[in-house]
């Protein structure tokens, strides 16, 4: 196998073009921080900054020290402390989709509750096709002051794998801190095994909450991932060029303030984004364009030396059906191609708003499909086999030989029962099922086995830090957590 | 020893280990082992098992195509043994070929192999079988079951010449002819008077038992008769 091949849509001198762009951008016209504390520091720092205004003006020198600043590689742990995964590595991954409100039920979508985003974990846990578990649905029974802990709690519960998650407010970062303080032992910064997603609110502003978390985050030692949402022609330029400056800026501006708060704080250089549908005003995530964004936001990114992250590999459809198939394949794929490190998009329905158990199983088979495509071919005296080709000769069967046996699980990708490979009369005597109906057994297959919970002891401090989170918050009780002890 | 030797022989069945199984059943022929008892405890027992693994998803076309060939050998290292004795082979015989023009036989195959894990005897012609091949090697071995493969919708017509070639010969009635391959359906099979058809591998081993079975009552039915 040679070089894994990267797939690109800018040229370097183009890659050149946004950047200068960019920094244009951030050093004439700034951007927007609803945050004196930020303000405050970002002028202590050397940017130019008009307080009244909230306006930042960022020097070409700041982003270039902010840069050096970032480390081009890092890892993340799991729960237990073990190594996971090494962003910026050019290895892809997969996670779940975060931010949804509902789930489906049939052709429905009703407000997502606790016991959805356990059942959602507990299945994106078990898909070995799944890297990183999200925060993928906040819970309905939660008041909004602990939406976001509650959120991370379930999660941290029911899986090991690291956890992509976001906070909801100023105080809402700590609690989580604070949760994962628990689990972890107090290993959060040296073995982080979440990363925090912020969001600038384009075109090129931060709210107060976003600059607060960027901010919390760097001085707490927790990983950024920035998530810029470019829509071309309604918040960022129609020309996906122009929408690429704006990602390019907003991220930067994020990197500044992490970087000065504290040198090394661990940044992905994600994003988050749509189209913008001309005729029902919609901002679908699935829109060619929007992966055309990411390709060429995530060679920025590299140009940087950063890891990268995006939502792809994810449907607008409002049901599991053809449309979501093909969405989630093809944005999954491209991205892939483009050797995204966080491709985070599995269960995703609806702009993001609705997750599925069904689809989510479903998108875990493109994940693996991707995998094998993303393995490439190995080329060496052995798989090309002309010593066997010349023993079998013409009409040879190579299904008994023991080059077969040695490299079929390898070479051969084989899906999960999701997928169906039977011939039509045994799909017909096996109930014609379509896709659905089979990953809903997959589904219930999966929830017949136990949650990966913490060990007994990391469970209860787990438990305890959630219920000092509901006593600072007055939230009595939530589902799932125990009575408090004595 | 002899006890280990079986074992290692369901061992080297189950893992395509075509070394390690010969040498398991010179061991026991060496041994003294019962050539029946290696046949159907080592032999049949370990295909058996692979058939259900190969059901369960967890063994894999190669390896059950692979483990059927092993079995081949062994049973061929087995079979002076078995025959001095006066024993006979396990399982009933199905003669096995894809017919006169047709050069597939990956299908044919699977279905030997899939056979064997059932416990059947399958003696494999090959493919390209001639008709007047299949009709000599009927009269000789007595199969319960005749298989035919064809692949194209030219050579499937043949199945129906070899049917014809063992009635005109008389053999009909003593056999059960199956008939398989992409283009072939159940009305194909029923028009041209096969006993059985079918549309895989796993379909032809439920075929074959039914079939065997029928066989088997049939003849009971014709020694009280006689």
């Amino acid at each position: 196998m040679g070089e894994p091949q990267v797939f690109e849509l800018l040229s370097d001198s183009e890659i050149e073009a946004v950047h200068n762009a960019a920094l244009a951008v951030l050093s004439e016209t700034g951007v927007f921080i609803d945050h004196p504390r930020a303000l405050e520091h970002l002028a202590g720092c050397g940017a130019e900054v008009d307080a009244a205004s909230g306006r930042v003006r960022i020097p070409p020198r700041l982003v270039k020290e902010a840069l050096a600043a970032c480390p081009s590689s890092f890892i993340l742990y799991d729960r237990e402390g073990r190594e996971a995964l090494r962003l910026g590595a050019r290895e892809v991954h997969f996670a779940t989709s975060s931010c949804a409100v509902r789930c489906q039920e049939g052709t429905a979508a009703r407000p997502s509750r606790a016991e959805d985003l356990v059942r959602l974990t507990r299945v994106a846990d078990a898909l070995p096709e799944i890297d990183l578990v999200s925060t993928q649905v906040v819970a309905d029974e939660a008041p909004k002051e602990l939406a976001d802990s509650y959120r991370l709690y379930l999660v941290l519960r029911n899986s090991p794998k690291p956890v992509v998650t976001g906070a909801f407010s100023e105080e809402g970062l700590w609690d989580m801190k604070a949760l994962l303080d628990a689990v972890t032992g107090g290993r959060t910064e040296d073995r982080p095994c979440a990363v925090f997603d912020v969001c600038p609110s384009p075109p090129l502003k931060w709210t107060a909450i976003s600059a607060a978390n960027i901010m919390d985050a760097a001085s707490a030692g927790l990983p950024v991932e920035f998530a810029s949402m470019p829509m071309p022609g309604a918040a960022t330029p129609v020309t996906l060029a122009g929408s690429v400056v704006v990602h390019t800026a907003e991220t930067l501006s994020g990197i500044v303030l992490a970087q000065t708060v504290r040198p090394g704080t661990r940044v992905v250089w994600g994003g988050a984004p749509v189209g913008f549908d001309m005729r029902h005003g919609t901002a679908p995530l699935s829109a060619v364009e929007a992966t055309m964004i990411t390709v060429a936001y995530a060679q920025m990114g590299r140009h940087y030396g950063l890891p990268t992250h995006t939502y792809a590999g994810l449907s607008d459809s409002k049901l599991v059906d053809a449309q979501a198939g093909l969405e989630t394949a093809l944005s999954g794929t491209v991205a892939a191609l483009a050797r995204i490190d966080i491709i985070a998009g599995a269960g995703a329905l609806d702009f993001v708003g609705t997750q599925s158990l069904e689809k989510l199983v479903v998108d875990a088979e493109v994940c693996g499909l991707i995998r094998r495509l993303l393995r490439g071919i190995e080329v060496s005296p052995d798989t090309l086999a002309r010593d066997l080709i010349t023993a079998l000769g013409p009409g040879g069967d190579y299904l008994a030989q023991a080059h077969t046996r040695r490299w079929f699980r390898t070479e051969l990708h084989l899906p999960g029962p999701v997928i169906d490979r039977l011939d039509r009369k045994a799909w017909e005597e096996q109930g014609r099922t379509d896709i659905l109906a089979r990953a809903r057994e997959r589904v219930e297959a999966i929830l017949k086995n136990d949650p990966r919970a913490p060990d007994p002891d990391r469970a209860a401090e787990l438990d305890r830090a959630m219920r000092r989170v509901m006593d600072t918050r007055g939230c009595p009780s939530l589902p799932f957590v125990g009575a408090a002890e004595g | 020893m002899v006890e280990e030797a079986f074992a290692r022989l369901h061992e080297a069945l189950l893992n395509a280990d075509e070394e390690a199984a010969v040498k398991a059943t010179r061991d026991l022929l060496d041994a003294g082992a019962e050539p029946q008892a290696i046949l159907e405890r080592g032999l049949t027992e370990a295909m058996t098992e692979l058939g259900r693994r190969w059901n369960r998803g967890e063994a894999f076309l190669p390896e059950v195509v692979a483990a059927a060939e092993i079995f081949k050998t062994c049973s061929d290292l087995v079979e002076p043994a078995l025959l001095a004795r006066g024993g006979k082979k396990a399982g009933h015989l199905v003669l096995m070929g894809t017919v006169k023009g047709d050069l597939h036989d990956l299908g044919k195959n699977i279905v030997t192999a899939m056979l064997k894990t059932a416990g059947f005897e399958v003696s494999d012609l090959g493919r390209d079988v001639p008709t007047e091949r299949f009709v000599e090697e009927a009269a000789r071995l007595r199969p319960k079951i005749v298989g035919l493969s064809a692949l194209l919708t030219t050579t499937m017509l043949e199945q129906r010449t070899v049917i014809q070639a063992l009635e005109a010969v008389g053999l009909r009635p003593d056999v059960r002819v199956m008939v398989g391959g992409a283009p072939v359906t159940a009305a194909w099979a029923e028009e041209i008077g096969a006993d059985g058809y079918a549309a895989n591998a796993v379909e032809a081993v439920e075929v074959a038992l039914r079939l065997a079975g029928a066989a088997a009552q049939d003849a009971g039915g014709r020694k009280a008769d006689g």
